[in-house]
C-alpha cells in the first residue's frame, strides 16, 4: 500500500473505539456472550449449511468437493435512515436502467443528443439486434437488478458495479438470515431487523406482473437452470422452491403452438413467465449459440410476438458493461431529470487517450477492469501487485486499451468478522436485490453483504475466497 | 409436475430402495457366515453376488469370496458401477434434481445420509465396522421414507414415490426368492422335503421377514410356507402381494389425477393376474423360478409403461 493510504471507514467502530448507534443493540447482546461458545456456532453454522445443500461447484474442478461459501457470525448492520437514503438511490437508478435499456433498443435519444458515445455498445457483446424495435411485456427489461455498493465514508456509498443480466446470491441473503435466527434466537428477540423472508413471494408476485397479455388465468411461472453442474444450481432451486414455480430445463421446454410449453406428465403445459439463469448466448440456438443445449429452440420467436416473458430481458448485459458504467451519472440525469442521488465511483475509461495516458501513469496506485469482466477475474489492483503483474498487464491494456477502465484503489469500510482471536475488521460491500415490474419497485432491505476474509483484501468474491454475512436492516 | 421430475423421483426412490435392499441382503450374509465353516461361507456370498447381479463383475478382480472382499466390492468398490456408495450418491443427485417437488425434511435425510456414508465408506469396511455402515444405509432409507410419509402432499409426487419404492422391493423380493430357492434345492425332488433351516433363515433375514414367519408359522421351516409368506400374505410390506397392492393404488391415484388409465395400468392388470386369488400351490404347479422370472419380467413392463406414460423423457 502507499504511504498516503486513507483513513478506513469502520462499519462497527467509529475511530474512538466506541460502537456506532447501528451496531449498539447487537453490541449488547455480543458483550453477554462466550467466547468459546461463539466460536462452536460458527462449526454449527457451517453444518447447517451443509445440511441444507448450500453449496457451490468451482468451474473446472471436476472432482473437486461441493464447496461452501464461508459465512461470518457478526451481522453487516445498516440503519433505516441510512436504508431510507439509499433504497431512493437504488430506485431512481434502476428506473434510469429501464429507460435506457428501452431507449438503446428504440430510438437512441441518449446517442442523438451527444451523451452516450454509440460506439460504446456497438462494439458491446451483449447488444442484441434482435431486442430493437421490441419492448418486453410491462416494458420491463431488469425484473431483478443487484446494484453492488461499497461504502468510503459515514455519508459515502457508492456503486461500484450494476448486474443487470442474471444476478445472483440472493439464496445466501435468505439462507443467512435463517442460518443467524436458527442459532441466535434471542438475538432477533432484542434487535428489531426487517425481514426479508418474504423475496420469493414478492419475486414471484412481481414477475406475474409482467406477464404477456397472452397469458390466460394465473401465469405459470418456471425458473430455466442450466442443470445441477452450475454453480448456482443450488438458488435456481432454491428461488423455483420457495416461488412454488417449476424448475425447468431446456430439454423440459419446447415451442408448441406458438408458446414455450414444458413436458408434464400430463402432455405440453404452456409458461408465462420464464425467469433464466441461462446467458443470452444460450437461450435459443436457433438465435444465437447454435451448439447450446440448454435453451428453446425458437423461444425468440415467440418472445417478440408477445408469447413469453423472459427475466430479465434478452440483451440486459449492456448494461453491466463497465465503459457504460462510467456513463450512469449522465444516464440517470439523462432519464429521470434528476441529479444521480448514488455517485458512481471515479473511472478513467482507457479508450480515451488522455485518460489511458494518466493510467498508464499510475498502474501502480489504480484498480484496472476488463470492460465485461465479471467475478473478479481478469483484473489488476495496483497497490498490491508485483512489479512484474503490474508490467505484464501494461501489455495487456497497451494492447488493447478499449476494453479497459481503471478505478482508484477505494477505501472500502470495514466489517469485523468473527475469528479465533476475536473480532478483526475486514472489507465488505454490499448487494441489494431489486425487483422491478410495472407495478414498481421493490427493494428488500438488506441484501448479499460479502466479505474479504484475507486480512487487507479488497476482493469480495465468492470465486476468490470471499465470505458472506447476514445484512441487517434495522427497523427503527 | 414435469416429466424430468417425475423420472426423478421415481428413479430417487428406486435407488433409496435398492441401497436399503442390499444392505440387508450383506447384513444376512454376514451373520450366516459367522455361524458356518468357509465352504458354506464362500457359497453364502456367492448366491449374494448372483441375486445382486454382480458375479461376473466381482469375478473380474477377485478369485475367491471372503466376506471382507465381497462386502467392500459391493459396498464401494470403484469398479463396482451398481456399488452401495454409488446408489445413495444418485439417489441425493436425483434429489438434487428435484429438490423443488420434494420437502427440505426429505431432501436433508437423503443428503445427511449421503454425507455420512461417504465419510464412513472413504475407507476400507472391515467386518469390525461392517454393521456400522449397513445400519447408516438402512437408517438412510427409513429416515427419507419417513420423511416422505410424514412431509410430503399426497399428490403425484408421492404417488412416483411410491411406484419406484414398491416396484423396486417387488423386484428384490422375487430375485432373493428366486436365487435362493434355486441355489437351496440340488433338484426339483427336493421340494416339500425337510431343509437346512439355516439357509432358510437367512432368506427370511436378508427380507427382515425371520420374526415376522416364524410368530406366524410357529417355527416351521418349509419351502412352501415361506414361499406362500413372501409371495402372497398381504400382511408382510415386503411380499410380492403387498407390494402390488400399494402399486395398483398409487397407479389408480394417478389414473384418477389424469382421468384416463394408460399401458401401466394396463401392464399392471396382466402381472397382476398372476398373483390375485392365487394359491401357492398353484405357483408351484406352474414352477416357482418360472412363476418369479415372469413376474420379474412383467414388473420392469410396468416400469418402462410408466415411463413412457408419464413422459419420463421427451
Amino acid at each position: 500500500m502507499s504511504a498516503s493510504e486513507p483513513p478506513k471507514f469502520d462499519e462497527m467502530h467509529a475511530p474512538d473505539g466506541s460502537v456506532r448507534d447501528a451496531y449498539s443493540g447487537y453490541q449488547g447482546w455480543l458483550s453477554e456472550q462466550d467466547d468459546s461458545w461463539m466460536r462452536s456456532k460458527s462449526t454449527e453454522a457451517e453444518g447447517f449449511f451443509r445440511k441444507t445443500g448450500i453449496t457451490f461447484n468451482v468451474y473446472g474442478e471436476d472432482d473437486a468437493e461441493e464447496r461452501l461459501i464461508p459465512f461470518d457470525l457478526v451481522p453487516r448492520i445498516i440503519t433505516g435512515g441510512e436504508w431510507r437514503r439509499l433504497s431512493k438511490g437504488i430506485e431512481q437508478r434502476v428506473r434510469a436502467l429501464n429507460a435506457f435499456m428501452h431507449d438503446l433498443y428504440h430510438r437512441q435519444e441518449i446517442i442523438r443528443s451527444g451523451r452516450l458515445p454509440e460506439r460504446l455498445f456497438r462494439n458491446n457483446a451483449a447488444w442484441l439486434p434482435q431486442m430493437v424495435g421490441f419492448t418486453p411485456p410491462g416494458g420491463v427489461y431488469t425484473h431483478i437488478t443487484g446494484i453492488d455498493l461499497v461504502r468510503t465514508g459515514q455519508d459515502d456509498f457508492l456503486v461500484l458495479e450494476d448486474n443487470a443480466r442474471t444476478p445472483s446470491g440472493v439464496s445466501y441473503m435468505l439462507e443467512n438470515r435463517e442460518t443467524m435466527m436458527a442459532m441466535f434466537p434471542e438475538l432477533f428477540s432484542k434487535v428489531n431487523v426487517r425481514p426479508v423472508s418474504d423475496y420469493p413471494r414478492r419475486l414471484a408476485k412481481s414477475l406475474a406482473a409482467c406477464a404477456p397479455e397472452s397469458t390466460e388465468g394465473q401465469p405459470t411461472i418456471a425458473v430455466l437452470t442450466p442443470g445441477i453442474f452450475n454453480s448456482a444450481y443450488y438458488e435456481h432451486a432454491f428461488l423455483a422452491d420457495q416461488m412454488g414455480a417449476e424448475l425447468v430445463e431446456g430439454s423440459d421446454l419446447r415451442v408448441v403452438g406458438g408458446k414455450v410449453q414444458m413436458r408434464t406428465t400430463v402432455g405440453y403445459k404452456p409458461v408465462d413467465v420464464l425467469y433464466r439463469r441461462v446467458d443470452d448466448d444460450y437461450l435459443d440456438p436457433l438465435t444465437f449459440n447454435s451448439d447450446s443445449m440448454l435453451g428453446v429452440p425458437g423461444i425468440m420467436d415467440v418472445y417478440r410476438s408477445g408469447g413469453i416473458t423472459i427475466a430479465n430481458a434478452p440483451g440486459t448485459g449492456v448494461a453491466d458493461d463497465k465503459a457504460i458504467y462510467s456513463f450512469m451519472p449522465e444516464i440517470v440525469e439523462f432519464y429521470t431529470g434528476e441529479k444521480a442521488l448514488l455517485p458512481n465511483v471515479d473511472t478513467w475509461r482507457c479508450a480515451d487517450p488522455d485518460s489511458l495516458k494518466y493510467v498508464l501513469e499510475n498502474l501502480a496506485e489504480l484498480v484496472v477492469k476488463e470492460v465485461h469482466g465479471s467475478g473478479g477475474y481478469g483484473m489488476l489492483i495496483g497497490p498490491t501487485s508485483s512489479k512484474k503483474e503490474i508490467e505484464e498487464f501494461r501489455g495487456k491494456l497497451e494492447n488493447d486499451p478499449d476494453n479497459y477502465i481503471a478505478q482508484p484503489t477505494l477505501a472500502l469500510s470495514t466489517c469485523p468478522i468473527f475469528t479465533k482471536a476475536g473480532l478483526a475488521p475486514r472489507h465488505v460491500d454490499l448487494r441489494p436485490f431489486v425487483l422491478c415490474s410495472p407495478d414498481g419497485v421493490d427493494i428488500t432491505p438488506g441484501g448479499l453483504t460479502r466479505v474479504a476474509l484475507k486480512e487487507g483484501s479488497l476482493v469480495v468474491n465468492s470465486s476468490q475466497g470471499g465470505g458472506t454475512k447476514d445484512s441487517w436492516v434495522l427497523d427503527d | 409436475m414435469l416429466g424430468r421430475v417425475a423420472n426423478g423421483i421415481f428413479w430417487m426412490y428406486r435407488y433409496l430402495e435398492r441401497a436399503e435392499n442390499t444392505a440387508r441382503l450383506l447384513e444376512a450374509g454376514h451373520r450366516m457366515t459367522l455361524t458356518r465353516g468357509p465352504d458354506m461361507a464362500s457359497r453364502e456370498w456367492k448366491s449374494i453376488l448372483t441375486t445382486l447381479g454382480l458375479r461376473k463383475a466381482y469375478e473380474a478382480g477377485h478369485d475367491d469370496y471372503t466376506g471382507a472382499a465381497v462386502c467392500d466390492f459391493v459396498l464401494r468398490s470403484k469398479d463396482n458401477p451398481e456399488s452401495v456408495m454409488l446408489m445413495v450418491e444418485r439417489a441425493r443427485t436425483n434429489a438434487r434434481v428435484c429438490r423443488s417437488a420434494i420437502t427440505a425434511e426429505v431432501w436433508e435425510a437423503v443428503n445427511e445420509g449421503w454425507m455420512t456414508l461417504r465419510d464412513l465408506l472413504a475407507k476400507p469396511v472391515r467386518s469390525s465396522n461392517l454393521n456400522e455402515a449397513l445400519g447408516v444405509v438402512r437408517r438412510e432409507s427409513t429416515l427419507a421414507r419417513g420423511a416422505t410419509h410424514g412431509s410430503m402432499l399426497r399428490n403425484e409426487t408421492y404417488n412416483f414415490a411410491r411406484l419406484g419404492t414398491f416396484l423396486e422391493r417387488a423386484d428384490s423380493t422375487a430375485r432373493i426368492l428366486d436365487v435362493k430357492y434355486y441355489l437351496l434345492l440340488p433338484s426339483l425332488s427336493y421340494v416339500g422335503t425337510p431343509l437346512d433351516s439355516g439357509q432358510w433363515d437367512s432368506v427370511l433375514r436378508s427380507l427382515s421377514a425371520e420374526r415376522a414367519y416364524r410368530w406366524l408359522n410357529s417355527g416351521e421351516m418349509s419351502a412352501r410356507s415361506i414361499a406362500e409368506f413372501l409371495i402372497l400374505d398381504d400382511r408382510f410390506p415386503r411380499s410380492l402381494v403387498f407390494c402390488y397392492s400399494e402399486m395398483r393404488e398409487n397407479l389408480f391415484e394417478l389414473a384418477k389425477l389424469h382421468g384416463e388409465t394408460g399401458k401401466a395400468q394396463e401392464q399392471m392388470r396382466m402381472t397382476d393376474i398372476q398373483l390375485v386369488d392365487k394359491s401357492v400351490e398353484d405357483i408351484f404347479q406352474k414352477g416357482l423360478h418360472e412363476f418369479l422370472l415372469e413376474f420379474i419380467s412383467g414388473n420392469q413392463k410396468i416400469a418402462s409403461a410408466i415411463a413412457s406414460d408419464y413422459r419420463f423423457t421427451a
